[in-house]
């Protein structure tokens, strides 16, 4: 018998049974919620009578709606200026206090986007079947978790019955070989990988990410990459568990302790596929390939290299595919063979739950100490994905970088990323954004999102246009060169 | 959950691949804590030409005279006729419950995204795969012909042009078996309670950390 892949173990350690029309029952270990797909669950447990089957594997946490800046934070939830999104936080308090359900409040210290917050606390742990009623459950993933988003009413049926009900989904091996060039990072691995398979391409798979590249990664590096699977059609994304997984899980907040801890690590050890395990689709990258990417259209899959030109539909032999990519680039307002870089910005977002970790933000700082922002540069946010994420870069000086650069300081939130709270891009606005979507009015209303990382963020930032931050060495070290 | 079986109505063409869930329903309006209500704003961006704000009356906002869905021959339309990869990106069900909401009873395409489609069968629309070349021709159909209408029937899993041609597609026997009947997915899973809560009991044995409760 072949081996199992990562996907197949933690399918069969959780498959309660198999029904006889062919779909499973799969039992979920944790569930994490947000105040935007969960008051319509709630209800629907309210109105058939019904209470969580598990409680204790709930954890809550707003994070769309809450404001990111600190005068209008400072009131909590009463102080919302917006009155149907103060209404949704509300509710999900509300909702929180009659089902007994715990939650990180909008200024406790455990609040933070629902995905940055389940890994950093070791709320959600290996080996576990994770879901949130939210596309980027995928991040936790990165634990060697099976963890993917699910619509409202699976919210209300996991939260009555702690299972779902589900089809397996094939595998599929994305394996980055070699190594990274300097200034290369994780998301530009994913930007590059959903350009190869495009948003479709993971549709009915669950994606393993490999390879060197990825066994070299950090943890929030494993994040970011998770966390876009979706962006390539997958649900689930993931990451064997490995040494530098069980380093990041120890000693975190809710990770189990002393002699329960060696019993977790032990079981966790087996969470890999198998050298014989066989995958229904492998994609293999060159880490050495990969160079610093940027989005120019409006799908994640339109990314090119910096160096690259925007590209010329023309070109395009696919009818529905060059249509799409006329209408890219008139939405967009570029123009084809237009360089990347010749992209002017008009604000900078830094954050979301693909890039606001303590690493990330550190990638950010590296880029703007010393310097400032270009003056045709409206404003350049940065969004910590959590509170402790918060407190972390304080702690380090980060924030003063980020002031010093001309940067605004804000605090946990989704922010710019989708925009339900005030940060918005205007019409016709450029934004850098270190974000997963770059979808028609994402980031507000007209609004034209490109797809970057932490340190492509901050560089462009800095020069006012997309530059490949590798040109834009640390301004330390151009001193030691002086 | 309601029932479908069989369902005729005219269709509306939605000429673009890769439609997500933000464009289906825009974040502003997932602000809401109702399930109903998104009718006015499925394809807020598409269909008018300002900016929509939760809570207000769409009747009286401008229309954008090239989108579809604003064309006197598509109102009253029911079955959606898409391109590939629709529904894609966002998790939100507010996608689907705006499709239902406008009476949108099916959608028709050559590939949805998998969480949209999921959560379609919850909602009693009905997601229909078609090859792309049968789906392609059905577009030049629906161009060509005023009032250009389809019969779905989910239990014969058919399709059936104006001209009488049945086109079978496929769909997974449990959603099917929902859908006919207008189930209620959680009172099903409840059946199996036994069975949930021997796996549990057998998980907390092998795995207790998984059950600690966080404070
Ligand atoms: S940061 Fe963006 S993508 Fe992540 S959960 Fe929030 S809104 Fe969704």
């Amino acid at each position: 018998m072949a081996g199992q892949t990562l996907y197949d173990k933690l399918w069969q350690d959780h498959l309660i049974k198999n029904c006889d029309d062919g779909s499973s029952l799969i039992y979920i270990d944790r569930h994490l919620i947000h105040e935007v797909t969960s008051p319509q669950a709630f209800e629907g447990l309210r109105l058939a009578g019904r209470k969580p089957w598990r409680k204790d594997s709930l954890v809550a946490t707003p994070d769309h709606n809450v404001p990111s800046e600190a005068i209008e934070r400072a009131a909590g939830v009463s102080g919302i200026r917006d009155d149907i999104s103060r209404i949704q936080v509300q509710t999900l308090d509300e909702n929180c206090r009659d089902f007994d359900v715990v939650q990180f409040g909008i200024n406790e210290p455990g609040q933070g986007i629902v995905h940055v917050i389940g890994p950093e606390t070791g709320v959600t742990l290996p080996g576990m079947t994770v879901v949130c009623g939210d596309s980027h459950t995928s991040t936790h993933g990165a634990l060697g978790a099976l963890a993917h988003g699910i619509g409202t009413s699976e919210v209300e049926h996991v939260m009555a019955t702690q299972c779902l009900t589900q089809k397996k989904m094939k595998n599929m091996l994305v394996r980055v070989d070699g190594q990274l060039r300097p200034g290369v990072t994780a998301k530009d691995v994913v930007l590059a990988i959903i350009g190869k398979i495009g948003t479709a391409g993971g549709t009915g798979y669950a994606i393993e990410f490999g390879g060197e590249v990825i066994r070299a990664m950090s943890m929030e590096g494993r994040m970011t990459v998770c966390n876009m699977a979706i962006e390539g059609g997958a649900r689930a994304g993931m990451v064997a568990v490995d040494q530098i997984t069980l380093d990041y899980v120890k000693g975190k907040p809710y990770a189990p302790k002393g002699e329960v801890w060696d019993r977790a690590a032990e079981a966790w050890s087996d969470l890999y596929s198998d050298g014989d395990a066989v995958f229904d689709e492998v994609i293999v990258l060159g880490g050495e390939d990969i160079e610093p990417q940027v989005s120019w259209g409006t799908s994640p899959e339109m990314v090119a290299p910096i160096s690259a030109q925007v590209p010329t539909p023309s070109k395009e032999s696919d009818a529905t595919k060059r249509t799409g990519m006329e209408r890219a680039l008139e939405y967009m307002g570029l123009s084809a063979g237009q360089s990347i870089s010749d992209i002017k910005l008009d604000r900078v977002f830094i954050g979301s739950c693909t890039n606001s970790r303590i690493e990330d933000l550190r990638a950010a700082a590296e880029v703007a100490k010393g310097r400032r922002k270009s003056d045709s540069v409206k404003q350049v946010l940065i969004v910590p994905g959590s509170q402790a994420v918060k407190a972390q870069a304080e702690r380090e000086g980060l924030h003063e970088i980020f002031v010093e650069a001309g940067f605004e300081w804000r605090e946990p939130s989704c922010s710019m990323c989708l925009a339900m709270n005030a940060d918005k891009l205007g019409a016709g606005e450029h934004c850098a954004s270190t974000s997963n979507r770059n979808f028609e009015g994402r980031q507000g209303y007209g609004g034209r999102t490109h797809l970057v990382s932490p340190s492509m963020a901050a560089a462009a930032a800095i020069a006012g246009h997309f530059v490949d931050v590798r040109e834009l060495a640390p301004v330390q070290w151009q001193e030691e060169v002086v | 959950m309601k029932a479908f079986t069989q369902h005729e109505g005219l269709v509306v063409p939605m000429d673009r691949a890769n439609v997500d869930t933000d464009l289906i329903i825009p974040k502003q309006f997932l602000k809401s804590i109702k399930r109903s209500g998104f009718g006015p704003n499925l394809f807020d961006e598409l269909r008018y030409l300002d900016e929509g704000i939760p809570g207000q009356d769409c009747s009286g906002r401008p229309l954008n005279p090239d989108f579809p869905l604003n064309f006197p021959r598509y109102q009253d339309g029911s079955v959606l006729l898409a391109r590939e990869n629709f529904g894609c990106g966002s998790s939100r069900e507010h996608a689907p419950w705006a499709l239902e909401d406008h009476g949108f009873r099916a959608i028709i395409a050559p590939s949805f995204a998998d969480i949209f489609f999921n959560n379609c069968f919850k909602n009693g629309l009905l997601p229909i795969v078609l090859a792309e070349e049968v789906v392609h021709q059905l577009f030049e159909e629906t161009h060509g012909r005023e009032g250009y209408s389809l019969t779905v029937n989910l239990e014969q899993q058919q399709v059936r042009k104006p001209c009488g041609e049945l086109i079978p597609f496929e769909v997974d026997a449990f959603y099917k078996h929902c859908l006919l009947n207008g189930l209620d997915h959680i009172d099903l899973t409840l059946e199996h309670s036994d069975d949930i809560r021997a796996y549990e009991q057998a998980r907390r044995e092998k795995s207790p950390w998984l059950f600690d409760a966080v404070q």
